[in-house]
Protein backbone atom coordinates (compact mmCIF):
# COMPACT_ATOMS: atom_id res chain seq x y z
CA UNK A 1 0.00 0.00 0.00
CA UNK A 2 1.54 3.41 -1.05
CA UNK A 3 -0.14 6.54 0.79
CA UNK A 4 -1.76 9.05 -1.91
CA UNK A 5 0.43 11.79 -3.04
CA UNK A 6 1.56 14.87 -1.00
CA UNK A 7 4.38 16.88 -0.86
CA UNK A 8 6.71 17.18 1.72
CA UNK A 9 8.67 20.38 3.48
CA UNK A 10 11.23 19.81 6.17
CA UNK A 11 11.32 22.18 9.28
CA UNK A 12 14.23 22.68 11.15
CA UNK A 13 12.60 24.58 14.18
CA UNK A 14 9.10 24.21 15.81
CA UNK A 15 8.82 28.36 14.93
CA UNK A 16 9.26 27.01 11.29
CA UNK A 17 6.71 24.06 11.82
CA UNK A 18 4.09 26.33 13.53
CA UNK A 19 4.58 28.81 10.56
CA UNK A 20 4.79 26.04 8.04
CA UNK A 21 0.99 24.40 9.30
CA UNK A 22 -0.33 28.43 9.56
CA UNK A 23 0.05 28.44 5.72
CA UNK A 24 -1.34 25.26 4.68
CA UNK A 25 -3.44 24.91 7.15
CA UNK A 26 -5.97 21.91 6.57
CA UNK A 27 -4.66 20.36 4.20
CA UNK A 28 -1.22 19.58 6.45
CA UNK A 29 -0.14 17.35 9.01
CA UNK A 30 2.65 17.52 11.00
CA UNK A 31 5.16 14.43 10.71
CA UNK A 32 7.09 12.84 13.36
CA UNK A 33 8.17 9.37 13.70
CA UNK A 34 5.24 8.56 11.81
CA UNK A 35 4.21 5.08 13.35
CA UNK A 36 0.44 6.43 13.52
CA UNK A 37 0.29 8.92 10.50
CA UNK A 38 1.84 6.94 7.72
CA UNK A 39 -0.24 3.63 8.90
CA UNK A 40 -3.61 5.84 8.44
CA UNK A 41 -2.39 7.57 5.58
CA UNK A 42 -1.42 3.97 3.74
CA UNK A 43 -5.02 2.99 4.40
CA UNK A 44 -6.18 6.49 2.83
CA UNK A 45 -7.70 7.00 5.94
CA UNK A 46 -5.59 10.36 6.07
CA UNK A 47 -5.14 11.86 2.98
CA UNK A 48 -3.00 15.21 3.87
CA UNK A 49 -1.72 16.76 0.83
CA UNK A 50 1.19 18.47 2.32
CA UNK A 51 3.33 16.65 5.33
CA UNK A 52 5.55 18.63 7.64
CA UNK A 53 8.30 16.34 8.32
CA UNK A 54 9.57 17.95 12.11
CA UNK A 55 11.22 14.29 12.79
CA UNK A 56 14.59 16.25 12.47
CA UNK A 57 14.33 18.92 15.28
CA UNK A 58 16.81 17.72 17.37
CA UNK A 59 16.35 20.05 20.12
CA UNK A 60 12.87 18.86 20.71
CA UNK A 61 14.46 15.16 22.05
CA UNK A 62 15.67 15.43 25.47
CA UNK A 63 14.85 14.84 29.09
CA UNK A 64 15.27 16.66 31.82
CA UNK A 65 15.12 16.64 35.47
CA UNK A 66 13.21 19.66 36.33
CA UNK A 67 12.81 19.82 39.95
CA UNK A 68 9.44 18.48 40.93
CA UNK A 69 8.81 16.90 37.74
CA UNK A 70 10.53 16.08 34.53
CA UNK A 71 10.21 17.83 31.33
CA UNK A 72 10.54 15.47 28.46
CA UNK A 73 10.64 16.72 24.66
CA UNK A 74 7.87 15.66 22.15
CA UNK A 75 9.85 14.32 19.73
CA UNK A 76 11.68 11.82 22.26
CA UNK A 77 11.39 8.42 21.13
CA UNK A 78 9.27 5.71 22.94
CA UNK A 79 12.80 4.12 23.10
CA UNK A 80 14.60 6.85 24.65
CA UNK A 81 11.84 7.33 27.30
CA UNK A 82 11.95 3.43 28.44
CA UNK A 83 15.68 3.52 28.67
CA UNK A 84 16.30 6.55 30.58
CA UNK A 85 17.37 6.61 34.25
CA UNK A 86 15.45 10.08 34.87
CA UNK A 87 12.53 8.34 33.49
CA UNK A 88 13.01 5.30 35.19
CA UNK A 89 14.11 7.16 38.75
CA UNK A 90 11.49 9.54 39.09
CA UNK A 91 8.30 8.76 37.09
CA UNK A 92 8.98 4.20 36.45
CA UNK A 93 5.05 4.13 35.45
CA UNK A 94 5.66 5.70 32.59
CA UNK A 95 8.94 4.36 31.21
CA UNK A 96 7.30 1.30 31.63
CA UNK A 97 4.15 1.64 29.49
CA UNK A 98 6.55 3.16 27.15
CA UNK A 99 8.29 0.06 26.97
CA UNK A 100 4.58 -1.61 25.82
CA UNK A 101 4.29 0.39 23.02
CA UNK A 102 4.23 -1.30 19.57
CA UNK A 103 7.44 -3.44 19.35
CA UNK A 104 11.43 -2.69 19.43
CA UNK A 105 11.28 -1.56 15.67
CA UNK A 106 8.12 0.82 15.95
CA UNK A 107 9.81 2.34 19.83
CA UNK A 108 13.00 2.96 17.63
CA UNK A 109 11.09 5.66 15.72
CA UNK A 110 7.66 6.54 17.71
CA UNK A 111 7.65 9.55 19.44
CA UNK A 112 6.05 10.66 22.91
CA UNK A 113 4.56 13.80 21.43
CA UNK A 114 3.27 12.12 18.51
CA UNK A 115 1.04 9.13 19.97
CA UNK A 116 0.16 12.09 22.63
CA UNK A 117 -0.89 14.24 19.97
CA UNK A 118 -2.44 11.75 17.92
CA UNK A 119 -4.95 11.12 21.33
CA UNK A 120 -5.69 7.39 20.35
CA UNK A 121 -7.82 6.51 23.09
CA UNK A 122 -6.40 2.79 22.39
CA UNK A 123 -2.64 4.12 22.53
CA UNK A 124 -0.85 3.39 26.16
CA UNK A 125 0.34 6.68 26.51
CA UNK A 126 -2.47 8.94 26.37
CA UNK A 127 -4.01 6.86 29.71
CA UNK A 128 -0.55 6.90 31.06
CA UNK A 129 0.30 10.43 31.03
CA UNK A 130 -3.16 11.37 31.76
CA UNK A 131 -3.20 9.09 35.60
CA UNK A 132 -0.07 10.70 36.31
CA UNK A 133 -1.78 13.91 36.04
CA UNK A 134 0.78 15.40 33.09
CA UNK A 135 0.82 19.12 31.64
CA UNK A 136 1.41 18.81 27.89
CA UNK A 137 3.12 22.22 27.15
CA UNK A 138 1.78 23.59 23.19
CA UNK A 139 3.23 25.87 21.06
CA UNK A 140 1.44 28.02 18.01
CA UNK A 141 2.08 31.17 16.30
CA UNK A 142 1.39 33.84 19.49
CA UNK A 143 3.69 31.88 21.85
CA UNK A 144 3.41 28.39 24.59
CA UNK A 145 0.16 27.40 26.32
CA UNK A 146 0.32 24.48 28.83
CA UNK A 147 -2.74 22.38 28.71
CA UNK A 148 -3.54 20.11 31.33
CA UNK A 149 -3.73 16.27 30.22
CA UNK A 150 -7.08 16.02 31.87
CA UNK A 151 -8.33 19.09 29.53
CA UNK A 152 -6.86 17.67 26.03
CA UNK A 153 -8.81 15.08 24.82
CA UNK A 154 -11.75 15.96 23.23
CA UNK A 155 -12.62 12.74 21.20
CA UNK A 156 -12.05 10.40 19.76
CA UNK A 157 -8.59 11.12 17.82
CA UNK A 158 -9.22 15.18 18.71
CA UNK A 159 -7.48 16.97 21.05
CA UNK A 160 -7.59 20.48 22.06
CA UNK A 161 -4.24 21.54 20.01
CA UNK A 162 -5.41 24.40 17.42
CA UNK A 163 -4.69 23.83 13.83
CA UNK A 164 -1.50 26.01 14.42
CA UNK A 165 -0.43 24.63 17.55
CA UNK A 166 2.22 21.51 17.98
CA UNK A 167 2.85 19.74 21.30
CA UNK A 168 6.58 20.89 22.56
CA UNK A 169 7.08 19.20 25.81
CA UNK A 170 5.36 17.00 28.41
CA UNK A 171 5.68 17.83 31.87
CA UNK A 172 5.44 15.00 33.82
CA UNK A 173 5.52 15.16 38.18
CA UNK A 174 7.45 12.82 39.77
CA UNK A 175 5.84 9.78 41.59
CA UNK A 176 5.83 9.00 44.74
CA UNK A 177 4.22 5.45 46.10
CA UNK A 178 3.46 2.40 43.84
CA UNK A 179 2.08 2.36 40.85
CA UNK A 180 1.18 -0.48 38.01
CA UNK A 181 0.53 -0.67 34.67
CA UNK A 182 -2.29 -3.33 33.60
CA UNK A 183 -2.29 -4.38 29.64
CA UNK A 184 -4.98 -7.09 28.37
CA UNK A 185 -4.54 -7.79 24.73
CA UNK A 186 -4.40 -11.03 22.66
CA UNK A 187 -1.09 -10.96 20.65
CA UNK A 188 1.67 -9.45 22.40
CA UNK A 189 2.22 -6.04 20.12
CA UNK A 190 -1.39 -5.32 19.96
CA UNK A 191 -3.07 -2.55 21.33
CA UNK A 192 -4.78 -2.99 24.82
CA UNK A 193 -8.47 -4.08 24.80
CA UNK A 194 -8.53 -3.01 27.91
CA UNK A 195 -5.26 -0.96 29.76
CA UNK A 196 -5.40 0.52 33.23
CA UNK A 197 -2.27 3.17 34.48
CA UNK A 198 -2.37 3.78 38.21
CA UNK A 199 -0.72 4.79 41.13
CA UNK A 200 -0.92 5.06 44.69
CA UNK A 201 0.43 7.43 47.64
CA UNK A 202 -1.58 6.62 50.53
CA UNK A 203 -4.95 8.49 50.06
CA UNK A 204 -3.74 10.13 46.98
CA UNK A 205 -3.81 7.64 43.24
CA UNK A 206 -4.44 8.27 39.37
CA UNK A 207 -6.02 5.53 37.42
CA UNK A 208 -6.54 5.64 33.76
CA UNK A 209 -7.77 3.59 31.48
CA UNK A 210 -6.72 2.88 27.97
CA UNK A 211 -9.69 1.85 25.27
CA UNK A 212 -12.66 2.12 27.38
CA UNK A 213 -13.98 5.12 25.26
CA UNK A 214 -13.91 7.56 22.65
CA UNK A 215 -11.40 9.11 24.92
CA UNK A 216 -8.56 8.08 27.45
CA UNK A 217 -10.31 7.91 30.78
CA UNK A 218 -9.85 9.79 33.72
CA UNK A 219 -11.58 6.76 36.81
CA UNK A 220 -12.06 9.48 39.04
CA UNK A 221 -14.21 7.52 41.27
CA UNK A 222 -11.54 5.31 41.88
CA UNK A 223 -9.51 7.58 43.60
CA UNK A 224 -12.44 9.25 45.50
CA UNK A 225 -13.55 6.18 46.60
CA UNK A 226 -10.06 5.36 47.88
CA UNK A 227 -9.88 8.79 49.66
CA UNK A 228 -12.26 8.34 51.22
CA UNK A 229 -11.23 4.83 52.92
CA UNK A 230 -12.97 2.25 50.75
CA UNK A 231 -11.41 -0.79 50.12
CA UNK A 232 -9.48 -1.90 46.72
CA UNK A 233 -12.54 -4.36 45.96
CA UNK A 234 -15.11 -1.59 46.28
CA UNK A 235 -12.84 1.16 44.74
CA UNK A 236 -12.26 -1.24 41.91
CA UNK A 237 -16.16 -1.97 41.26
CA UNK A 238 -16.70 1.79 40.25
CA UNK A 239 -13.66 1.25 37.51
CA UNK A 240 -16.02 1.69 34.93
CA UNK A 241 -18.26 5.23 36.26
CA UNK A 242 -16.61 7.53 33.86
CA UNK A 243 -16.18 5.29 30.81
CA UNK A 244 -18.39 4.65 27.64
CA UNK A 245 -16.51 0.97 26.36
CA UNK A 246 -17.12 0.70 22.84
CA UNK A 247 -18.23 -2.57 21.36
CA UNK A 248 -16.41 -3.96 18.40
CA UNK A 249 -14.27 -7.44 17.05
CA UNK A 250 -12.12 -7.41 20.43
CA UNK A 251 -14.90 -7.43 23.04
CA UNK A 252 -17.86 -6.12 23.78
CA UNK A 253 -19.00 -3.08 25.88
CA UNK A 254 -19.72 -5.64 28.86
CA UNK A 255 -16.53 -7.55 28.64
CA UNK A 256 -15.13 -4.72 28.73
CA UNK A 257 -16.60 -3.29 31.57
CA UNK A 258 -15.88 -6.55 33.42
CA UNK A 259 -11.52 -6.26 32.34
CA UNK A 260 -11.40 -2.84 33.22
CA UNK A 261 -12.89 -3.73 36.86
CA UNK A 262 -10.32 -6.70 37.11
CA UNK A 263 -7.77 -4.71 36.11
CA UNK A 264 -8.43 -1.73 38.51
CA UNK A 265 -8.34 -4.13 40.96
CA UNK A 266 -5.02 -5.56 39.88
CA UNK A 267 -3.16 -2.24 39.25
CA UNK A 268 -4.60 -1.36 42.99
CA UNK A 269 -3.24 -4.44 44.62
CA UNK A 270 0.06 -4.07 42.78
CA UNK A 271 -0.04 0.07 43.51
CA UNK A 272 -0.33 -0.77 47.25
CA UNK A 273 2.58 -2.96 48.13
CA UNK B 1 12.57 14.90 -4.35
CA UNK B 2 16.02 13.65 -4.22
CA UNK B 3 17.22 11.59 -1.44
CA UNK B 4 20.97 10.31 -0.52
CA UNK B 5 21.01 7.27 1.37
CA UNK B 6 23.96 5.00 2.32
CA UNK B 7 22.86 1.90 1.89
CA UNK B 8 25.23 -1.36 3.39
CA UNK B 9 27.86 1.06 2.74
CA UNK B 10 27.46 2.33 -0.29
CA UNK B 11 26.34 5.33 -1.27
CA UNK B 12 22.94 5.74 -3.39
CA UNK B 13 21.49 9.27 -4.65
CA UNK B 14 17.83 9.15 -6.63
CA UNK B 15 14.80 11.21 -7.04
CA UNK B 16 11.70 9.93 -5.29
CA UNK B 17 7.90 10.91 -4.95
CA UNK B 18 7.60 11.89 -1.35
CA UNK B 19 5.37 9.35 -0.74
CA UNK B 20 8.09 6.69 -1.65
CA UNK B 21 8.30 4.11 1.61
CA UNK B 22 11.37 3.05 1.82
CA UNK B 23 10.99 -0.20 1.46
CA UNK B 24 10.37 0.30 -1.99
CA UNK B 25 13.72 2.25 -2.43
CA UNK B 26 15.50 -0.40 -1.03
CA UNK B 27 13.25 -3.28 -3.20
CA UNK B 28 12.19 -1.34 -6.28
CA UNK B 29 14.78 1.31 -6.67
CA UNK B 30 17.84 -0.27 -5.27
CA UNK B 31 16.69 -4.14 -6.61
CA UNK B 32 17.62 -5.18 -3.67
CA UNK B 33 15.19 -7.82 -2.71
CA UNK B 34 16.42 -9.50 0.02
CA UNK B 35 14.26 -7.19 2.36
CA UNK B 36 10.53 -8.67 2.54
CA UNK B 37 6.89 -7.08 2.42
CA UNK B 38 4.47 -9.10 4.41
CA UNK B 39 1.57 -7.79 5.90
CA UNK B 40 2.41 -3.84 4.75
CA UNK B 41 0.93 -2.87 8.52
CA UNK B 42 3.85 -3.03 10.75
CA UNK B 43 2.83 -5.91 12.44
CA UNK B 44 5.11 -8.47 10.95
CA UNK B 45 8.42 -7.16 10.61
CA UNK B 46 9.75 -8.97 7.55
CA UNK B 47 10.55 -5.64 6.15
CA UNK B 48 12.55 -4.71 8.97
CA UNK B 49 16.32 -2.99 8.69
CA UNK B 50 18.79 -1.18 10.07
CA UNK B 51 18.56 2.88 10.03
CA UNK B 52 21.64 4.13 11.64
CA UNK B 53 22.16 0.83 13.41
CA UNK B 54 18.81 0.30 15.28
CA UNK B 55 15.61 -2.15 13.79
CA UNK B 56 12.84 -0.48 11.91
CA UNK B 57 10.21 -1.73 9.86
CA UNK B 58 10.90 -0.26 6.59
CA UNK B 59 7.17 -0.59 5.15
CA UNK B 60 6.60 2.43 8.04
CA UNK B 61 8.71 4.76 6.70
CA UNK B 62 9.00 7.92 4.15
CA UNK B 63 12.13 6.92 1.97
CA UNK B 64 12.82 10.64 2.82
CA UNK B 65 13.15 10.17 6.56
CA UNK B 66 15.52 8.19 6.33
CA UNK B 67 17.46 10.63 3.69
CA UNK B 68 21.07 11.18 5.20
CA UNK B 69 20.84 8.42 7.42
CA UNK B 70 22.50 4.76 6.96
CA UNK B 71 20.66 1.76 5.76
CA UNK B 72 21.81 -1.49 6.37
CA UNK B 73 19.53 -4.24 4.80
CA UNK B 74 19.97 -8.13 5.11
CA UNK B 75 22.45 -7.93 1.71
CA UNK B 76 24.66 -5.68 3.86
CA UNK B 77 25.20 -8.57 7.22
CA UNK B 78 27.71 -10.90 5.25
CA UNK B 79 31.29 -9.70 4.52
CA UNK B 80 33.87 -11.14 2.51
CA UNK B 81 30.98 -14.05 1.22
CA UNK B 82 31.01 -15.13 5.18
CA UNK B 83 27.57 -14.86 6.90
CA UNK B 84 27.21 -12.60 9.85
CA UNK B 85 27.36 -14.85 13.46
CA UNK B 86 23.51 -14.38 13.33
CA UNK B 87 22.81 -15.41 10.05
CA UNK B 88 24.85 -18.83 10.70
CA UNK B 89 23.07 -18.99 13.94
CA UNK B 90 20.00 -19.43 12.08
CA UNK B 91 21.27 -22.06 9.76
CA UNK B 92 23.10 -24.33 12.24
CA UNK B 93 19.73 -24.12 14.52
CA UNK B 94 16.94 -24.70 11.86
CA UNK B 95 15.82 -21.04 12.86
CA UNK B 96 14.12 -21.21 9.48
CA UNK B 97 11.45 -22.68 7.82
CA UNK B 98 9.67 -21.44 4.77
CA UNK B 99 12.28 -18.19 4.73
CA UNK B 100 9.76 -15.26 4.39
CA UNK B 101 10.10 -13.71 8.14
CA UNK B 102 14.18 -14.58 7.96
CA UNK B 103 15.32 -11.39 6.96
CA UNK B 104 13.28 -9.53 8.89
CA UNK B 105 13.92 -11.82 12.32
CA UNK B 106 17.98 -11.53 11.50
CA UNK B 107 17.91 -7.97 11.38
CA UNK B 108 15.70 -7.30 14.70
CA UNK B 109 17.57 -9.86 16.62
CA UNK B 110 21.05 -7.89 15.21
CA UNK B 111 19.58 -5.01 16.49
CA UNK B 112 18.22 -7.09 20.06
CA UNK B 113 22.20 -8.11 20.52
CA UNK B 114 23.00 -4.49 20.09
CA UNK B 115 20.96 -3.31 22.54
CA UNK B 116 21.19 -6.25 25.18
CA UNK B 117 24.24 -8.46 24.42
CA UNK B 118 23.09 -11.37 26.58
CA UNK B 119 19.41 -11.81 26.93
CA UNK B 120 17.29 -14.38 28.77
CA UNK B 121 15.02 -16.36 26.58
CA UNK B 122 12.26 -14.31 27.77
CA UNK B 123 14.24 -11.18 26.67
CA UNK B 124 14.88 -12.66 23.24
CA UNK B 125 10.82 -13.53 22.36
CA UNK B 126 9.99 -9.90 23.65
CA UNK B 127 12.51 -8.61 21.69
CA UNK B 128 11.24 -10.27 18.91
CA UNK B 129 7.65 -9.72 19.44
CA UNK B 130 6.94 -6.87 16.06
CA UNK B 131 8.36 -10.23 13.64
CA UNK B 132 5.91 -12.98 12.91
CA UNK B 133 6.61 -16.04 11.64
CA UNK B 134 3.41 -17.77 9.69
CA UNK B 135 5.40 -21.30 10.17
CA UNK B 136 5.86 -20.72 13.67
CA UNK B 137 8.81 -21.76 14.14
CA UNK B 138 9.59 -19.51 16.74
CA UNK B 139 11.04 -21.91 19.38
CA UNK B 140 14.29 -22.70 16.58
CA UNK B 141 14.35 -18.80 16.12
CA UNK B 142 14.78 -18.19 19.78
CA UNK B 143 17.40 -20.84 20.24
CA UNK B 144 19.39 -19.43 16.95
CA UNK B 145 19.65 -15.88 18.95
CA UNK B 146 20.65 -17.52 22.15
CA UNK B 147 23.67 -19.09 19.91
CA UNK B 148 24.65 -16.26 18.30
CA UNK B 149 24.61 -14.24 21.66
CA UNK B 150 26.82 -16.92 22.62
CA UNK B 151 29.40 -16.34 20.13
Amino acid sequence: MIPAQFDLKRASSAAEAISLIGEYGDEAKLLAGGHSLIPLMKLRLAQPSMLIDIGRITDLSYIKDAGNHISIGALTRHMDVEKSDIVKQHVPLLAHAASHVGDAQVRHRGTIGGSLAHADSASDLPATTLALGATYVVQGPNGQREIAAKDFYKGFLESALAPDEMLVEIRVPKTLGGWSFQKFNRRAQDWAIVGVAAWRNGKDSGVALVNMGSTPILATSVSAALASGASIAEAAELAAAEAEPQSDLNASSEYRTHLAKVLVRRALEESTK
Amino acid sequence: MKVSITVNGKATEHDVEPRTLLVHYIRETLQLTGTNVGCDTSSCGACTVHLNGEAVKSCTMLAAQADGCAVTTIEGMSKDGVMHPMQQAFMENHGLQCGFCTPGMVMAAVSLLNENTNPTEDEIRIGLEGNLCRCTGYHNIVQSVLAAAKK
